[in-house]
């Protein structure tokens, strides 16, 4: 580590220690009124959840809350854990599935179920695959803020001027091949289809869809080498090696495959309801949306949401609930749904959402919830998602082969997750 | 001296002493007792004796960042004879812009590492770089230097040596300037060439410079990590094959959860760094000249 980096993380310590002097200077329980303090990570959303704030100060005079943004959720989660590692995370911050295993085990996060039962507070307007999401041990942890599925997003103009239909719900992968191999044109720089060695976006999806599974329902086991699975990751490398019809996985990591879609260098791209607004607003991309293709055993999209949790050792765990519970109430998410930035997750707000960028068919990704899939994740997630996408990347890139991969995988997670279960 | 001067001595000495201790040697205390434990993400350890080196021990990932971290460390030290070369080169009499090239050369040093590495990501990206496009024109067809496992860490290494030159210039500007202007004319009257005067005073009279900068840049080398973590993207294939030590590290520590085994990368680390350096002081004897 260089000397420069060295110095800004002592600035920056410097920075957040005054902060946190400051913030026990203002008045806490004694004066009547309480600040609390909330955790996000996207500026997208930072105006939805400011003025989800302002309306519950409004509706609660004596809490004040602050949104606390910390941009990227790379910078999040590191920045998060150190400080509650030190006992100082926000009241209230935004968990997501892959981590509330651990978060939740290593208790820093405050178990909701009997404050949900004592309140009478209606969970049954969230999806079922979410609340169970954030469920651990029979005990609720997290409040679902939002969820978000995956689409087949594609560029209206170039299926136009190739002569291919448009996908539509009856395409299997066969037919998106298919199209995906007319669409190529290596001259214009165009590709039918973009495969970056994604998880969420990509290559989870196709594992369901092939009837493979990533994790086993009860977490003891690996999937990835069941001869299913591989067949679901078996498409993209045909796709990547066989058809060349997506840019290679060197060129999506030199320039962001989200940037080729925006720029009409793919025809198609299977991206999340969450880029729906970065679509919508790129200038010159006539982009459209169907539901993602049919497998050999059907069909299957990851659905993934956040959630609403309280710190563990939070000062003042009764307002910081007071919040979260506002913040799963029908106002709350409407202003999410305004906002466009999410799908909420309260049920009956769907629409709202939908009618927030109406040149795109957003129905699509609330008519797959059937099919949903919830996020693959175990206790301890991470101990084995940073090996996933590192062997993944290389058979996706041909350096590797996949079978081989896809067993060295599987040895190294059962690995993990075999540590998992001895606590 | 009576108490009275000593008290004042060490008074004189704590600030640097207690930061010393607080901010270095405490921290290195501890990161040597949780090397021994399992700790997990949220403080709460558990003693766990050797486990972790024995875990070390047989994780082929450990050889293989050391390895990488030996060629960053080795290669690094390219910028030695680099920055001297441009410090002799600047310091020629009569030589004109000499700022320019100052402000040019220092750049560099006072850019931000992120700054830094995005623009070499761009020069380097396969298709739409700069550098495929220089080459192209001499008909050469490049690749992804970043994303390709076999060119990213030479790339990444590139950039690093870059980085440092304009630093250690100035170091040995410095050190050229205190040679004494009298042995060259000595030498001149002797009949000795410029190329003759360069290898029998410049280079012998640099020497106690050479080692400083070569102790620094061999600790720059061994802890390098923020230009290979903002250089490689998410879910590159680069990734797996050309972690250094204190990549290996952080991933495990932070991104895994296992701070404890992270410990016992970094105490491992420690203890190569200091053989290195002990070796590097031992061996000055041999070729150090002090005037």
């Amino acid at each position: 580590m260089t000397r420069k980096v060295w110095a800004l993380l002592c600035a920056g310590a410097i920075v957040i220690g005054a902060a946190s002097c400051s913030a026990a200077d203002e008045p806490g329980s004694d004066g009547g009124k309480v600040t609390i303090s909330y955790g996000i990570w996207d500026k997208n959303q930072k105006p939805a959840m400011e003025k989800i704030a302002q309306e519950f100060t409004k509706a609660h005079p004596d809490i004040q809350v602050k949104v606390e943004l910390t941009p990227g959720s790379k910078e999040y989660w590191p920045k998060l854990q150190t400080a509650a590692a030190g006992g100082s995370a926000p009241d209230v911050f935004w968990m997501n599935g892959p981590r509330v295993g651990l978060w939740a085990s290593q208790g820093a996060l405050a178990p909701l179920s009997e404050r949900i039962a004592a309140d009478r507070f209606d969970t049954s307007k969230f999806p079922k695959s979410l609340n169970d999401l954030y469920t651990l041990n029979g005990k609720q942890y997290g409040i679902p803020k939002d969820y978000d599925t995956i689409g087949l997003w594609y560029n209206k103009d170039l299926f136009d001027r190739a002569g291919v239909k448009h996908p539509d719900a009856s395409w299997t992968w066969d037919d998106m091949r298919a199209a995906a191999k007319k669409l190529t044109d290596p001259a214009k720089g165009v590709w039918g289809i973009g495969a970056p060695a994604w998880p969420q976006e990509l290559y989870y999806n196709t594992i369901y869809q092939a009837g493979g599974y990533v994790i086993s329902p009860d977490g003891r086991k690996s999937g990835y080498d069941d001869p299913a699975t591989i067949a679901g990751l078996r498409l993209w490398v045909d796709i990547l090696t066989a058809d060349k019809s997506s840019p290679t996985i060197k060129q999506t990591q030199d320039t962001d495959p989200i940037q080729l879609f925006q720029n009409g260098k793919l025809a198609m791209f299977w991206d999340g309801s969450y880029d729906a607004i970065a679509y919508n607003g790129t200038e010159g991309l006539n982009a459209g949306v169907a539901p993602l293709p049919a497998g050999p055993k059907g069909k299957a999209t990851i659905i993934h949401g956040l959630a609403n949790v309280v710190y563990a050792k939070s000062k003042h765990p009764d307002q910081a609930w007071e919040f979260v519970k506002f913040l799963g109430s029908e106002a709350a998410n409407r202003i999410q749904a305004e906002s466009g930035a999410v799908i909420p997750a309260y049920t009956g707000l769907e629409e709202t959402w939908v009618r927030s960028m109406p040149k795109l068919d957003l129905k699509v990704f609330v008519d797959q919830v059937p099919d949903a899939v919830p996020y693959p994740r175990s206790l301890n997630t991470a101990a084995w998602s940073a090996k996933e996408s590192e062997l993944l990347s290389q058979a996706f890139s041909g350096a590797k082969d996949l079978d081989a991969t896809a067993r060295e995988l599987a040895a190294f997670m059962n690995d993990a997750l075999a540590k998992e279960a001895q606590g | 001296m009576n108490r009275r001067e000593w008290a004042w001595g060490y008074l004189m000495i704590a600030p640097l002493v207690l930061g010393l201790g607080v901010f270095f040697l405490w921290p290195v205390a501890q990161s040597v007792y949780y090397s021994f434990t399992d700790w997990t993400l949220f403080g709460g350890s558990t003693w766990a004796g050797l486990d972790n080196y024995a875990r070390l021990l047989r994780d082929p990932e450990v050889g293989q960042a050391l390895w990488n971290t030996f060629q960053v460390m080795v290669l690094g030290l390219l910028v030695v004879p680099l920055a001297v070369l441009v410090a002799a080169l600047l310091n020629t009499r009569g030589l004109r812009g000499v700022p320019v090239y100052r402000t040019l050369y220092f750049l560099p040093v006072v850019t931000m590492p992120a700054a830094v590495a995005l623009i070499w990501r761009w020069l380097y990206s396969g298709e739409y770089g700069l550098i495929n496009y220089l080459l192209s024109l001499a008909g050469v067809s490049g690749r992804s230097w970043i994303a390709d496992p076999h060119t990213a860490l030479y790339a990444v290494i590139v950039v690093f040596i870059w980085t440092y030159v304009g630093y250690f210039t100035v170091i040995f500007l410095a050190g050229l300037q205190g040679i004494p202007a009298h042995l060259y004319e000595a030498a001149s009257i002797d009949g000795a060439g410029r190329v003759r005067q360069f290898f029998s005073i410049t280079l012998p009279l640099l020497t106690p410079t050479i080692f400083f900068t070569s102790v620094l840049m061999v600790m720059y080398g061994l802890q390098m990590f923020d230009l290979l973590y903002l250089m490689f993207g998410k879910g590159s294939p680069a990734w797996a094959d050309n972690k250094t030590i204190v990549l290996l590290f952080y991933t495990k520590a932070f991104e895994e959860g296992a701070k404890g085994y992270g410990a016992a990368i970094a105490v491992v680390l420690m203890a190569v760094t200091l053989a290195i350096t002990a070796v590097q002081f031992r061996l000055q004897r041999k070729w150090v000249h002090y005037a």
